[in-house]
C-alpha cells in the first residue's frame, strides 16, 4: 500500500510532463489534456492500491495514449470511408510506446509548456490561467477560487484559451531560436504576474491567494533549474523569493498593509532571503542585466537592512535610474523619485513627483498623493500631508491601503491638534 | 437563503467623516468589521464580501444606440447616500440575516457610539430547487 498523498504528490510532479510529452507528439491541446487527465485517474485509483510503477511517467505516458489510440479509433472507423489520409494520419498516431519508456527529455517538455500558454494570441488573464492548469498542476476549482471567480468562469476562459491557441495555428513545439528570447520573456512575464497576483492580494482577508505565490516559485525554480545560465530567469526567481521573504511582516492584525520602513524585519524570511541572495551573483553577472535582475538587487538592498535606518538608498536611487532607462513604466519613475527624495531629501523629492505629475499615465493616481503626503509629512508640514492622505485614501481601490492612509492621516491630525492644545 | 446586506454611506464627507475620526476609533471600526468577517466565515454564513470605491468614479450605464454602453455621471437616484459595500450570506432564515444586518449596522465610530448604518437586506435569487 502506497500512501495516498504521496502519490498526489508524485502525480502532480508528474502531470505537466506527461502532459507536454503528448501534446509534442499529437499537437491537439484539448485531446492530450483529456487523455492525461484520465490516466492520472487510473493513476490515482490503481497506485495507492497495487503500489507505484517502477516508471511512473512512463505508465503515465503509456496509458494518455492509450485513451487517445482508443479516441482516434473510433473516429477513424467514422471517418474512414470519407477521408484516406486520415488512414496514413492514424498510422503514424497509433505507435504507442511500452510502459517502461522513459519519458525523454521531459524538463524539456515542461518548458514547451510554457511556452505555449505565455502564448501570443492569449491575454494575461488567459494565459496565467492556462499556465497554472497545464503546468501549475491545480485544478480548475482552485485557480478559480485564487482568482475569487466561479469555477465555471474559470472553466470557461481555460476553454477559450485552448480555442484561441488552436485557432491561431501556431504550432504546438519549441520556439526558433529567433522567437526564443521574445516567447521567454512572456513566460516570465506570466510567472511575474502569478506571483504578484498572490503576492499583492495576501493583505487582507483572502490567504488561500498566497497558494499563487508559492506556485510561481516553484515553477520559476523549475525554469531555472532548466536554464541555469540565463540570468533573467535568475533575477525574476532572486526577486520573487526577496520578496516573499517580507511577507508575513507585511500584513497588520486586521489585515492592513505593513510598509516596508514600519515593518518588524524580526519577522522576515531568512531562508528565503538567503536563497535570492546567492542567486544574485547568477542575475547580474550574465552580460546585459536585465530588468528583473535590477529589481531583485533593490530588493536585496532592502532585505540586507536589518534596520530601516541602515538602508543603503545611494544604490537603490542608482538601481532605479539604470531600470527606469529600460522601462517605460511611470510606477518606475514613481520609486525613483521616493529614492531620490530618501537620498536629496523629501523637498528635491516632492520637485521630482511635481515633474511626474505631468504623466497623463499617472494623473490622479493615488501614489502620487501618497508619496507627496509622505514627504510633506518628513518635512513638517502637517496640515498639507493630512489632507494628501485623505485624497490619497478616497482614490486607492485597495481596502487595507485605504486603512493604512486613512490611519496615518489620522495620526497626522491628533499630532496637530496636540501641539496647536 | 442567501442574502445581500448592503452597507449604505453617506456621500461626500458627509455625517460619518471617516478622514476626521481619531487613529484608536478608526483601529475599532477597523477591527470591528474583520471581525465580524471572521465570525460569519467560521459560522459558516459568509459567501463574500466587498467594500466598494468612493462614489466619484461611479457612473450610470445604459444601453444606447446599437446596444452601446451608454456612460454617464449620474443622475444618481439617491443623492444622500451610496453603496459601500456588502455582504453576501447563506442563512436558514430570513431572521437570520437581520441580526447581521443589526450587528453590521452597529459598528462603532467617534467614541465608540454605534454608527447606525443603514444596511438594505435583500434576497438573492436562486435557481428552482431540484425538487421544487
Amino acid at each position: 500500500m502506497t500512501s495516498e498523498s504521496s502519490v498526489g504528490h508524485l502525480l502532480r510532479e508528474l502531470a505537466p510532463q506527461v502532459l507536454g510529452a503528448v501534446v509534442r507528439r499529437h499537437g491537439d491541446f484539448a485531446a492530450a489534456e483529456d487523455a492525461v487527465q484520465d490516466a492520472l485517474i487510473a493513476a490515482a485509483t490503481q497506485w495507492p492500491e497495487h503500489g507505484i510503477p517502477a516508471n511512473p511517467g512512463g505508465w503515465l505516458h503509456h496509458v494518455a495514449l492509450r485513451r487517445l489510440t482508443d479516441q482516434l479509433r473510433s473516429e477513424m472507423s467514422r471517418r474512414r470511408r470519407e477521408d484516406a489520409v486520415a488512414t496514413e494520419l492514424w498510422a503514424d498516431w497509433a505507435f504507442v510506446p511500452p510502459p517502461d519508456t522513459e519519458l525523454d527529455a521531459e524538463d524539456d517538455d515542461s518548458l514547451v509548456l510554457l511556452f505555449m500558454c505565455a502564448h501570443p494570441a492569449l491575454t494575461p488573464a488567459s494565459a496565467i490561467a492556462l499556465t497554472l492548469r497545464a503546468v501549475g498542476g491545480l485544478t480548475t476549482a482552485e485557480i478559480a477560487n485564487a482568482f475569487l471567480v466561479p469555477e465555471a468562469t474559470m472553466a470557461q476562459r481555460i476553454s477559450r484559451a485552448k480555442q484561441s491557441i488552436k485557432a491561431s495555428g501556431v504550432p504546438f513545439s519549441m520556439p526558433t531560436s529567433a522567437e526564443r528570447a521574445e516567447r521567454l520573456a512572456a513566460v516570465l512575464h506570466v510567472l511575474y504576474l502569478i506571483f504578484s497576483e498572490g503576492y499583492s492580494s495576501s493583505v487582507g482577508a483572502s490567504l488561500q491567494r498566497t497558494d499563487l505565490s508559492n506556485e510561481a516559485i516553484r515553477l520559476t525554480r523549475g525554469v531555472h533549474a532548466m536554464l541555469p545560465h540565463d540570468g533573467e530567469i535568475a533575477g525574476l526567481l532572486a526577486l520573487m523569493l526577496l520578496t516573499d521573504a517580507r511577507r508575513v511582516a507585511r500584513t497588520g492584525p486586521n489585515g492592513e498593509l505593513v510598509p516596508l520602513d514600519e515593518q518588524d524585519r524580526t519577522l522576515w524570511d531568512r531562508a528565503r532571503i538567503d536563497e535570492g541572495l546567492a542567486l544574485m551573483p547568477a542575475a547580474l553577472s550574465t552580460g546585459a542585466v536585465g530588468p528583473y535582475g535590477l529589481q531583485a538587487a533593490i530588493a536585496a538592498v532592502h532585505d540586507e537592512a536589518t534596520r530601516v535606518e541602515d538602508t543603503d538608498w545611494r544604490q537603490i536611487l542608482a538601481l532605479y535610474v539604470a531600470l527606469e532607462r529600460m522601462s517605460d513604466n511611470p510606477v518606475v519613475s514613481l520609486n525613483r523619485a521616493i529614492a531620490t527624495a530618501m537620498v536629496d531629501g523629501p523637498a528635491a523629492g516632492l520637485l521630482a513627483i511635481d515633474e511626474l505629475g505631468k504623466d497623463a499615465r499617472l494623473a490622479g493616481h493615488y501614489r502620487l498623493d501618497a508619496v507627496r503626503a509622505h514627504l510633506h509629512q518628513m518635512l513638517g508640514h502637517r496640515d498639507v500631508a493630512t489632507e494628501h492622505y485623505r485624497v490619497a485614501a478616497e482614490r486607492t481601490a485597495s481596502v487595507p491601503e485605504r486603512d493604512y492612509l486613512l490611519m496615518k492621516a489620522a495620526k497626522l491630525r491628533e499630532q496637530v491638534s496636540a501641539n496647536d492644545g | 437563503m442567501r442574502y445581500i446586506l448592503m452597507m449604505h454611506a453617506p456621500r461626500g464627507n458627509g455625517q460619518y467623516k471617516v478622514a476626521e475620526w481619531k487613529p484608536e476609533e478608526l483601529q475599532a471600526h477597523i477591527g470591528f468589521m474583520h471581525q465580524l468577517n471572521r465570525e460569519l466565515r467560521d459560522a459558516g454564513e459568509l459567501v463574500g464580501a466587498e467594500g466598494l470605491a468612493p462614489p466619484a468614479d461611479a457612473r450610470i450605464v445604459r444601453a444606447g444606440k446599437n446596444g452601446a454602453p451608454a456612460v454617464t455621471d449620474g443622475p444618481f437616484p439617491e443623492s444622500k447616500e451610496f453603496l459601500a459595500g456588502w455582504w453576501i450570506v447563506d442563512v436558514d432564515r430570513t431572521e437570520r440575516a437581520y441580526e447581521i444586518a443589526a450587528k453590521a449596522s452597529a459598528a462603532p465610530g467617534p467614541g465608540g457610539a454605534s454608527l447606525s448604518i443603514p444596511i438594505e437586506v435583500r434576497q438573492v435569487m436562486s435557481a428552482p430547487k431540484v425538487d421544487a
